[in-house]
């Protein structure tokens, strides 16, 4: 296990690579979705608001 | 023979789209998961060893699936482009927008992973390489479509703009691809050829491919995800919108 992390020597090259690909490729996504649903929200309030400013 | 064709400006219209757009991508979302975790278990368990360059070479399986990956989705963009200021379609301007931030995160990663294999294999984290220096261009140029979408307020001229500087750019792609055969640098040459054998092991290869074939599920599913906000943001005043909204979004 320990000469697995290791990679040979290489450890901080190979793990460098991968865990900064993994955290970005992690964190899109989860940007994304708060994002979507701050837009879904405002777009929610906006239509609310709309319907008591006709009634 | 008209009626067997499919109207694929039906799909040009954003609120037609928008449905499909969260079924590509959970589909997507399921392919990527599952072939970047066949990539991942490959890429440490079944390549074996390179003798020159030991466990280090591992860095191959990211690195150049990214590369790959913001090189193709600069190409894509700029396909979408060309479709919207030909039809003026302006989904085909939103595919490109939704897929930039991630374009440019590959090409970022390209750059930071290759760093990562250039400093124990050359002893320089940065060295100014016809490929490295060209891949930091390409990098640039996805920095300032960003930035000149975002400096437009009238979506309509930001696309034609954004467009026209997406054209432009494609002629970088080209000059990545073939740096390595043009200027005797220091970066490898590819290890994978159309035309001839492959100059790596199998299991090497298939790792690799798997790892892009991942990739590219990813970028789809992200970029449906980015579009899906940017057809709700900008078709806001849409009745089709409005009535989604007015359900509680």
């Amino acid at each position: 296990m320990a000469e697995f992390f290791h990679m040979g020597g290489y450890a901080l090259y190979v793990w460098g690579s991968f865990g900064v690909t993994a955290l970005l490729m992690i964190a899109e996504p989860l940007i994304l979705r708060s994002r979507a649903r701050q837009v879904r929200r405002r777009l929610a309030r906006m239509a609310r608001l709309e319907q008591e400013v006709t009634q | 023979m008209a009626s067997r064709l499919v109207n694929w400006f039906k799909f040009s219209s954003p609120a037609t789209f928008f449905p499909l757009a969260r079924k590509i991508g959970v589909v997507s979302t399921v392919i990527a998961v599952a072939l970047i975790a066949v990539g991942l278990y490959m890429s440490f368990f079944v390549a074996p060893t390179d003798y020159k360059q030991g466990e280090g070479y591992r860095i191959i399986f990211v690195h150049v699936p990214a590369s790959w990956m913001s090189m193709f989705i600069y190409v894509v963009m700029a396909g979408w482009a060309a479709l919207g200021l030909i039809f003026n379609t302006r989904l085909s301007m939103m595919m490109a927008q939704a897929l930039a931030p991630t374009g440019a995160m590959f090409a970022f990663l390209s750059l930071w992973t290759g760093s990562f294999w250039g400093k124990p294999m050359w002893g320089a984290w940065w060295v100014w390489d016809a490929r490295i220096t060209s891949e930091l261009i390409l990098l640039f140029l996805y920095l300032g479509y960003m930035a000149l979408r975002s400096a437009i307020d009238d979506p309509r001229r930001a696309d034609r703009a954004s467009a026209i500087l997406l054209l432009v750019g494609v002629v970088n792609v080209p000059i990545i691809y073939y740096s390595v055969q043009w200027w005797n640098t220091l970066h490898q040459g590819s290890t994978i050829r159309l035309n001839e054998e492959s100059t790596m092991d199998d299991t090497m290869l298939i790792a690799m491919l798997i790892m892009t074939l991942g990739f590219w599920a990813y970028s789809i599913a992200v970029a449906m995800s980015r579009l899906r906000t940017l057809i709700l943001e900008r078709e806001r005043s849409a009745n089709w919108v409005r009535e989604l909204a007015s359900r509680g979004g």
